[in-house]
């Protein structure tokens, strides 16, 4: 089984140079770590390109955060815009590649990600706006819940965040990419054979 | 053409009534016109939709507003972070429209624009695609969004010179030029007001056609996620 820190180094294997890519909160935060020499400019969706890592102490400026509200800092490369431009570029396919976190996903590409009606009432954020408009779309999340329950499902059971968006799921178990009539396996995490990924998989396997 | 005021009670006075709809830049509590948002706690006002990404924390930024119950609406995409907030909405005392950030920034510049309504692929398939019309060009659908066409903007800059060009400072920037756009009024605070003429006409990153009202003030500027490394890491 992978920890985070592996999810995301695996997760950084799938960026390529030259490419402009928009991290989600939480493991996808820790992909900017891992993907060593390749030239990777950063999004974030409250106005930036070229994010850099976080401040030294006593560095922090209120005036410059990422989508997480966390102080970060500038680059070289750094350029600043409004959140309607922000949103142009997400929208228009400028950004090649979103890696977000996900509560379920399905077999056919759903995900959902932003509420638990009655429970959790946090919102969508900017994912919905994501996920309609990236080149491709990767989700990272744990394979299950605290319950021990698939989170890789035949159908989502949450409002959903987009419909047939997803193109790969990267789990703590291994890598699966949506495919016609249901999810293939691509790979197995470490330690973890494919009799086990299936057995913990509600989702269809072909 | 009269623009700077002496204070935000001052820029708000004859603008604020009870029901309005006030567009209001900022991002969690980057970039939030926080003096603005005192003066209308201050003064009262009820009632109130905002529109507006985020509605601040508990005691800071629209959060103030949701304390004295004079907000009935927000238009938002995300309120996390804000127990007041998601209490209000759970009880039903508050009304929600969620809309997808990137969706809201959008209405702002399209109504601010002329747009009434534009189409977009964010929320297709979702709850958010209920009740409004679908076209389909290309084989992908797309749903019918509204421009806002708010009563009020208020807004926050970093510097405006006298006649109301403003520069936004980093990721501050965020929703306030959208914001700022689609207000009948726009009342902005900034940290400097500069001379006409001292500002690089090239780099003004919203023109003063937009500004009716300015401000200037000291701004707290709260930080809601302090993140740091150590030095020795570098």
């Amino acid at each position: 089984m992978w920890d985070r820190n592996q999810m995301a180094a695996r997760a950084a294997l799938e960026l390529e140079d030259g490419m402009y890519v928009n991290l989600g909160i939480g493991i996808p935060t820790l992909v900017a770590n891992y993907v060593g020499d390749k030239d990777i400019t950063l999004q974030s969706e409250n106005g930036m390109l070229g994010m850099g890592a976080f401040p030294f102490e006593g560095d922090e400026d209120a005036d410059l955060i990422n989508a997480g509200k966390q102080t970060i800092t500038e680059m070289d490369r750094t350029a600043y815009f409004d959140s309607a431009t922000s949103f142009g570029m997400i929208r228009g396919g400028k950004i090649a590649a979103a890696i977000l976190g996900a509560m379920e996903v399905a077999e056919n590409g759903d995900l959902a990600n932003w509420m638990i009606p009655g429970k959790l009432v946090k919102g969508m954020g900017g994912a919905m706006d994501l996920v309609a408009g990236v080149g491709r779309v990767i989700v990272v999340m744990d394979h299950a819940n605290k319950h021990g329950e698939s989170k890789v499902l035949k159908e989502c059971t949450l409002p959903l965040t987009g419909k047939g968006v997803v193109d790969r799921i990267i789990t703590n178990m291994g890598v699966f990419d949506v495919v016609e009539g249901g999810l293939r396996i691509v790979e197995c995490a470490d330690g973890v054979t494919e009799e086990e990924l299936r057995a913990a998989t509600e989702a269809t396997l072909v | 053409m009269k623009k700077v005021y002496a204070s935000a009670a001052e820029a708000l006075d004859g603008v604020l009534k009870d029901g309005m709809l006030i567009a209001s830049g900022g991002f969690g509590l980057c970039g939030i016109p926080e003096l603005l948002l005192a003066a209308i706690r201050d003064a009262g006002t009820k009632d109130l939709t905002f529109a507006s990404n985020n509605a601040g924390v508990d005691d800071f930024g629209i959060g103030i507003l949701l304390q004295t119950k004079q907000v009935k609406k927000m238009i938002s995409s995300y309120v996390g972070e804000n127990a007041e907030f998601m209490r209000q909405y759970l009880s039903g005392e508050l009304e929600l429209e969620f809309t997808p950030q990137g969706t809201l920034a959008e209405r702002m510049r399209a109504g601010g624009s002329g747009i009434p309504g534009f189409y977009t692929k964010t929320g297709v398939g979702t709850v958010i695609a209920e009740g409004k019309d679908v076209k389909n060009w290309g084989g992908q659908d797309y749903i019918l969004e509204e421009g806002i066409f708010a009563d009020l903007a208020i807004v926050k800059a970093w510097k405006a010179d006298e006649t109301g060009n403003l520069v936004f400072r980093k990721t501050a920037r965020n929703f306030n030029p959208p914001a700022a756009m689609c207000g009948k009024i726009c009342v902005v605070e900034v940290e400097e007001i500069v001379p006409t003429g001292s500002l690089d006409p090239d780099l003004i990153h919203l023109p003063g056609v937009y500004v009716h009202r300015i401000i200037q003030g000291q701004h707290e500027k709260r930080i809601e996620q302090r993140t740091t490394r150590k030095r020795e890491e570098a």
